[in-house]
C-alpha cells in the first residue's frame, strides 16, 4: 500500500473529534467481597466520537464487562467520571439516569436474559417509548414496525414472543429495543459471542449498516479479536483492569506495541493468518484480581519484563498521535 | 502428511446414523456418516450448532444420551466394532483405548476427589498395578501435561484450579490409559485465547510424540487452520465436505463451506481506513430436524440450488484430496 494512503487512513481512524458523545476519565471500580477487595477496573479513560465504534478487547478478568456496566451505571464506580454528551452522569440520580438512558443504551450477550418471555415483541419494543412518554399508541405501533424493519424482521414479529425466535433473531430484537429511543451511544457487551459464525456475520453487518444510517456510536466489548477488529474504528486492549494499549485498529493490529497485545494476536489463530504462532506464547494463567502483581500488572507473564516493571507501573503514553501504550519498553 | 492408503486407520466410522426417539417418530440427527482417522492424525469435525458434531463425538464412545440412539452403522476402533459391544466391554475401552475430553472439565471431574485421586482411579480401573505405581504414573502424567508443582496439585480439588488447569487435569486423565484415539469436544471453547493456545499446543504435541489420533470437534475455523490435518464439515446431520485442511481453505468445494469461510471476519479486511467490508452472510437458518427437506438440506439457503438439489440428496463424491456432497461441486468458484 502506498504510504500516503496509510497516513491518510490513520489520520481518519485515530483522534477523537472535538465533541465526544461519551467521555470516561479515571474510572475505577472496586468490589468488596469476603475474600477482600477486587480492583476490577483501575483508572480507565477514553472518549467516544459521534458515529464511532471503540472496541474493548481482553481476556477473562480484564475488566471489560465491568467497564460496560459501569458506563451505563449498572454499578457504581469508586473513582472517575462518566460524561454523556457533556453531562456528568457519574452520580446521577435514578430519575436523571432515566432521562440519560434515552441517549445511552445497552445490548447484552444473551438477549433471552434481557427480554421478558411473557411479553410480545411489540410490547418489548414499545415499552421504552411508553416510559419516556413518546408518541400516541398508534404512533408507537408504527415506530415498532419501523424498528423491526430496521433490524430485518417482518412486521408480524410484533405479535410473537421472544422464545419463538432463533438466537440471531432474538439479538435483532435486543438491538431494536436498544435503538427504540434513538440513543447516541449503545454499549454492546459480547453481542455475537453466543452466535454461530453465519449468524454472527448477519448481526455484524446489521450493526455496520445501522451505524452508517443512524450515526450512533458503539462501545463494543468482545473477546474475539477478529470480530472486534472487524467492527471497530479504534480498539482498547485491557489486562487486569487497565487499558494497556489503545489505538486506531489498523495501527494497533499492524504495529502492536504492548507485549500483551502481541501475545494476544499471536495466540488467536485465524484462517488467513500465519499457520503457526510466531512466539512461544504466554505461560501460566492471568494472576488473581485479589492479588495483583506490583508495578506493571503484566510483568509476571511478560517475555521482556525487567526490574523496573516489577516496581513501577507504566503510564499510558502516546507513541504516535492517537496510539497509546502502557509499557516501559514500547517504542 | 502421509498418503491416506499407506496405513490402516485406527478409527473407522462407517454409515453412522443417530436419531432422537420422539412421539412423532424417529428424528434423524446424524445420517450415514463415514470417516476414518490414522495414528498421529488430527481430524476436525466442524459445523454450526445442531449439525450433529457433538452427538457424533458421544456416539464414538457409546455415550449418546436418551432419547437419542445410534440407529445404524459401525464404529471400528483398531478393527473392533464398538457398537456391537455391551456396556461392560465398552467401559473397558473408554479411558483405555479411546478417551474423551469435554468443553467444561467440571462435568467430567469429580468435585469431591482430589486431582491425584481421580487420575489414580482412572489408572487402577484399567490396569492391575499397585497404588504406589499408580501414584507415580499420576505424577508423571501431571508433569506430562505441564502442570507446575505436580506434588502439590495432586492433593488439590478441581474447583481450586483455573479453567486451563482443569482442562490439563482432564487431559492427564484421558491419557491415563495411553489411548489410541482422543476425542476432544470443543476443549478450548470456554478458555481465554492465550490459555487456548497452551492447551492446543499440548494436544498437538501429544499426538506428535505419542501418535495419538485426535478427533477434534469445533466450531472455530481459525483453530482448525492452525492445528488440524484434515477437516470434515457437517451440515444438518450429514457430511458435506471432507478435505485436507490446506485444500479446504484454499478452495472450498461445497457452497456451505464456502459460506462459512466467507462469513469469518478477516485480518486487515477493508485495508486501512477503507469502508468496512461487509461479511458474507448465509441467508436463512438451518432446517429443524422435524422439517428436513427431502433433497440436499442446504438447498433452501444455497445460491446454486436447482430442481435436482431439491429432489435428491447428493452422495459424497471424490474431489482432489477428499470428498464433497454437492450436485454442483466445482461450481462454487462462480459464486
Amino acid at each position: 500500500m502506498p504510504s500516503d494512503v496509510m497516513l491518510a487512513a490513520e489520520a481518519n481512524a485515530t483522534p477523537a473529534p472535538a465533541v465526544p458523545v461519551l467521555q470516561v476519565s479515571g474510572l475505577s471500580v472496586e468490589y468488596r467481597t469476603a475474600r477482600g477487595v477486587v480492583h476490577a477496573l483501575d483508572d480507565v479513560s477514553f472518549e467516544l466520537a459521534p458515529g464511532e465504534t471503540l472496541g474493548i478487547v481482553g481476556e477473562s478478568g480484564c475488566g471489560k464487562s465491568t467497564l460496560a456496566r459501569a458506563v451505563v451505571r449498572l454499578l457504581d464506580p469508586s473513582a472517575g467520571t462518566i460524561r454523556l454528551g457533556g453531562t456528568d452522569i457519574t452520580h446521577a440520580s435514578r430519575r436523571r439516569m432515566r432521562a440519560a438512558r434515552r441517549d445511552l443504551q445497552m445490548v447484552l450477550q444473551d438477549p433471552a436474559a434481557s427480554l421478558d418471555p411473557r411479553w410480545t415483541v411489540g410490547d418489548l419494543l414499545a415499552e421504552p417509548l411508553e416510559i419516556h412518554g413518546i408518541g400516541t399508541r398508534a404512533e408507537r405501533r408504527a415506530r415498532v414496525a419501523d424498528l423491526l424493519g430496521k433490524v430485518g424482521l417482518p412486521p408480524e414479529a410484533a405479535q410473537r414472543r421472544p422464545h419463538e425466535f432463533s438466537g440471531g433473531q432474538r439479538q435483532r430484537i435486543g438491538i431494536a429495543r436498544a435503538l427504540a429511543l434513538e440513543p447516541k451511544v449503545v454499549v454492546l457487551d459480547e453481542p455475537v459471542s453466543a452466535l454461530d459464525v453465519s449468524v454472527q456475520a448477519q448481526i455484524l453487518n446489521l450493526l455496520t449498516d445501522l451505524q452508517r444510517t443512524l450515526g450512533v456510536s458503539f462501545l463494543f466489548i468482545g473477546h474475539d479479536l477478529s470480530v472486534v477488529e472487524h467492527v471497530s474504528d479504534r480498539v482498547a486492549v485491557m489486562y487486569l483492569g487497565r487499558i494497556v494499549e489503545l489505538g486506531g485498529r489498523d495501527s494497533l493490529w499492524r504495529r502492536p506495541a504492548h507485549p500483551y497485545t502481541r501475545a494476544l494476536l499471536d495466540a488467536a489463530p485465524r484462517i488467513d493468518g500465519p499457520s503457526a504462532p510466531a512466539g512461544p506464547g504466554l505461560a501460566g494463567d492471568t494472576p488473581s484480581p485479589y492479588d495483583l502483581p506490583s508495578g506493571c500488572r503484566f510483568h509476571t507473564r511478560c517475555p521482556i519484563a525487567a526490574d523496573r516493571c516489577r516496581n513501577e507501573a507504566p503510564a499510558l503514553r502516546a507513541l504516535s498521535p492517537g496510539h497509546l501504550v502502557a509499557c516501559h519498553f514500547a517504542e | 502428511m502421509s498418503d491416506p492408503v499407506s496405513s490402516e486407520p485406527v478409527l473407522a466410522v462407517d454409515g453412522l446414523s443417530i436419531g432422537f426417539q420422539t412421539r412423532r417418530g424417529l428424528l434423524p440427527a446424524v445420517r450415514e456418516l463415514s470417516f476414518s482417522v490414522r495414528s498421529g492424525e488430527m481430524l476436525a469435525i466442524v459445523g454450526e450448532s445442531g449439525c450433529g458434531k457433538s452427538l457424533t463425538a458421544l456416539a464414538l464412545l457409546g455415550l449418546v444420551p436418551p432419547p437419542g440412539r445410534v440407529t445404524g452403522g459401525t464404529v471400528r476402533l483398531e478393527g473392533r466394532d464398538l457398537l456391537a459391544l455391551d456396556e461392560a466391554a465398552l467401559r473397558r475401552v473408554r479411558g483405555a483405548r479411546m478417551s474423551m475430553i469435554f468443553q467444561e472439565p467440571m462435568t467430567a471431574l469429580n468435585p469431591v476427589l482430589t486431582v491425584g485421586e481421580q487420575i489414580m482411579e482412572a489408572i487402577l480401573e484399567h490396569e492391575a498395578v499397585s497404588r504406589k505405581a499408580a501414584r507415580e504414573r499420576t505424577l508423571a502424567l501431571l508433569e506430562r501435561v505441564r502442570i507446575p508443582d505436580p506434588e502439590r496439585r495432586f492433593a488439590e480439588y478441581p474447583h481450586r484450579l483455573s479453567g486451563g488447569m482443569r482442562q490439563r487435569v482432564m487431559i492427564a486423565m484421558a491419557l491415563a490409559g495411553a489411548p489410541a484415539v482422543l476425542v476432544a469436544d470443543e476443549p478450548t471453547t470456554a478458555l481465554d485465547v492465550t490459555i487456548q493456545a497452551q492447551i492446543l499446543g499440548l494436544i498437538d504435541e501429544l499426538r506428535r510424540e505419542q501418535g495419538t489420533a485426535v478427533v477434534f470437534i469445533t466450531h472455530d475455523l481459525g483453530v482448525v487452520s492452525r492445528y488440524v490435518d484434515r477437516v470434515l464439515v457437517m451440515y444438518a446431520g450429514r457430511k458435506v465436505e471432507e478435505r485436507d485442511t490446506r485444500d479446504l481453505f484454499a478452495g472450498p468445494l461445497h457452497p456451505y463451506t464456502r459460506g462459512l469461510i466467507a462469513a469469518q471476519p478477516r485480518a486487515g479486511a477493508g485495508a486501512a481506513g477503507a469502508e468496512r467490508e461487509r461479511l458474507a452472510e448465509i441467508p436463512g437458518t438451518v432446517p429443524a430436524l422435524a422439517a428436513m427437506p427431502p433433497g440436499c438440506a442446504f438447498a433452501p439457503r444455497c445460491p446454486l440450488a436447482d430442481a435436482r438439489c431439491v429432489q435428491a440428496v447428493p452422495p459424497p463424491r471424490r474431489a482432489g484430496s477428499g470428498l464433497v456432497a454437492c450436485h454442483h461441486a466445482g461450481e462454487t468458484h462462480a459464486l
